[in-house]
């Protein structure tokens, strides 16, 4: 019954310290699907995404109840590699964090920390991988150049070329478009509808509307709780909670 | 009567004026002193030749290969030591039991007064461990009281490295050796090279642990286990017995010129590190 999704959680929920920051979660999400995580500050958006490839691990003090699988797999299980895991479900914050290296060294830095040295090949990777980010045109002429003199949204996209580069199967976005005019937006909207053909993704939009334009499903978070979960078209046009309702016409939040 | 904000303004850029020039002036003033002294004898020869009649005469080239092996000696092994200890006590542990007691033993160390790690020393290495009167004895001693200088910079470094640098890292599937090695090291590099440079100026001028661990033959080492005199032990014999003021300065000022062109070059290389990018 697992079989044709991709990400299965199963009651999970997920505390720092004695704060729940998720409760009795359910939620299954099929494969090259866009699934939209929306919902008020602080209502355990980025602490999903972070549970699913245990970055959540490195804060101290924390604590998770029920099951999380992704193919099948638990991934709170015990042989799991982090590495390969993270790997495997990529994610981008919602701050672009470029590291203090050129270009090109941020987007290899994943493949290179996976083993692979042949220069002909993280060649192409970057390339690749930042072409599908829509910033290869503008960097193919200094890729060694400090990653830090790019502009905020310039940065946002090489922390998803620098993604992509991990050939994951998952990519997580945290509001990827925070930092972004309106045009670097509509053009990572455009590559998200054909990464959703390769991948599964999962994504906390920026706003109601962005949402509305690329989501297949939403689930909509309040206080560590998903209120509902449906089909973008359900959410968007006859949600079944009152919440959701106030939450998308803009009455709070 | 109230004095005027403008006023106050006046009296503390004065007093913080008169702070950063007397400093400055103190700096100058002991610089003028041993260079306008020292720096007339400062022949090629000085370098080049032993001393001779007790350091009356002829040069003091044992002197500089003992102060350089001994510093060496020191930052080989206490820098391993202070950067791993560093990174343990900020990437390994959390806040607990056992960080408290290295902080604290260190924070100890850190305030023990030069001539005990020389009566350690001499105890411990020079006479229970045999290693004599050596540059080994002397290194190691210096070592463990430069460890704590080391520690401290490289943790302050490490810490103020951003947690988000971190979180990218392992997100991108790097393990903690590998996100260390990778992004933690690199960025704390020039935190480690200001401790590591800290720790070469208290070698260097360092007089009575050296004394007391490393000895005071002023004959050429020809390994580890020679004893040695240090620049600086030989200033301080030639002062104190009497005898040679003049070869007293020459020695200070050559000491002087040594820690300038090792600021000068570790300056070099951070600057090329920070401006490589």
């Amino acid at each position: 019954m697992e079989d044709h999704f991709k990400i299965a959680i199963r009651d999970f929920e997920f505390y720092y310290g004695s704060v729940m920051a998720l409760k009795g979660l359910n939620l299954s999400i099929r494969p090259n699907q866009i699934f939209a995580v929306l919902g008020p500050a602080r209502s355990g958006k980025t602490t999903l995404l972070k549970s699913l490839n245990r970055l959540t691990d490195l804060i101290f003090g924390t604590n998770h109840k029920g099951q999380m699988f992704i193919d099948g797999q638990e991934i709170y299980g015990e042989n799991v590699s982090l590495p390969e895991l993270r790997r495997k479900v990529g994610m981008v914050f919602d701050l672009p964090t470029a590291l203090p290296l050129s270009i090109f060294d941020n987007i290899a830095y994943g493949p290179r920390l996976k083993g692979i040295r042949e220069r002909n090949r993280l060649e192409k990777i970057v390339s690749e991988s930042l072409q599908a980010a829509v910033l290869w045109e503008e960097v193919k002429d200094r890729l060694q150049s400090s990653a830090l003199r790019l502009s905020g949204g310039q940065q946002q996209r090489l922390c998803i070329a620098r993604m992509l580069a991990l050939e994951p199967e998952i990519i997580m976005l945290d509001e990827p478009c925070s930092g972004l005019d309106p045009i670097s937006t509509a053009s990572i909207e455009r590559s998200l509808m054909t990464l959703k053909e390769k991948y599964t993704i999962l994504l906390v939009p920026h706003n109601i509307q962005q949402a509305s334009r690329v989501a297949d499903r939403v689930g909509f978070f309040l206080g560590g709780e998903m209120i509902e979960e449906g089909s973008s078209d359900q959410i968007f046009t006859r949600p079944a909670n009152k919440k959701t309702e106030d939450y998308i016409s803009g009455r709070f939040g | 009567m109230r004095i005027s904000r403008h006023f106050t303004q006046e009296i503390a850029r004065a007093v913080i004026w008169a702070a950063s020039f007397s400093t400055l002036a103190v700096m100058f003033w002991i610089l003028y002193q041993v260079l306008r002294e020292g720096l007339p004898l400062l022949h090629l020869s000085f370098f080049v030749e032993g001393p001779r009649e007790m350091g009356r005469a002829g040069g003091i080239s044992s002197t500089i290969i003992g102060t350089l092996a001994l510093t060496v000696v020191a930052i080989v092994i206490a820098t391993p030591l202070g950067v791993g200890t560093a990174i343990f006590l900020r990437e390994y542990t959390r806040e607990g039991r056992v960080s408290r007691i290295i902080r604290f033993g260190t924070d100890c160390l850190a305030g023990v007064p030069s001539i005990i790690f020389g009566l350690f020393g001499f105890v411990f290495f020079v006479i229970f461990l045999g290693m004599g009167w050596s540059i080994l004895s002397g290194g190691l001693t210096l070592a463990a009281m430069i460890l704590p200088t080391i520690i401290c910079t490289t943790e302050e470094a490490v810490k103020s490295i951003p947690y988000s640098f971190r979180e990218v890292s392992y997100g991108l599937g790097g393990t903690r050796w590998q996100t260390i090695r990778k992004v933690v090291l690199p960025n704390a590099f020039p935190g480690i090279l200001t401790g590591v440079l800290l720790g070469v100026g208290r070698s260097v001028g360092e007089t009575a642990a050296v004394i007391l661990t490393a000895g005071s033959s002023f004959l050429m080492p020809d390994s580890l286990f020679s004893p040695i005199r240090t620049m600086a032990v030989h200033f301080y014999i030639l002062a104190r017995e009497g005898i040679s003021m003049e070869m007293a300065y020459a020695t200070g000022a050559g000491l002087i010129i040594l820690i300038l062109i090792i600021n000068t070059v570790a300056n070099w290389l951070l600057f090329r590190y920070v401006h490589k990018g």
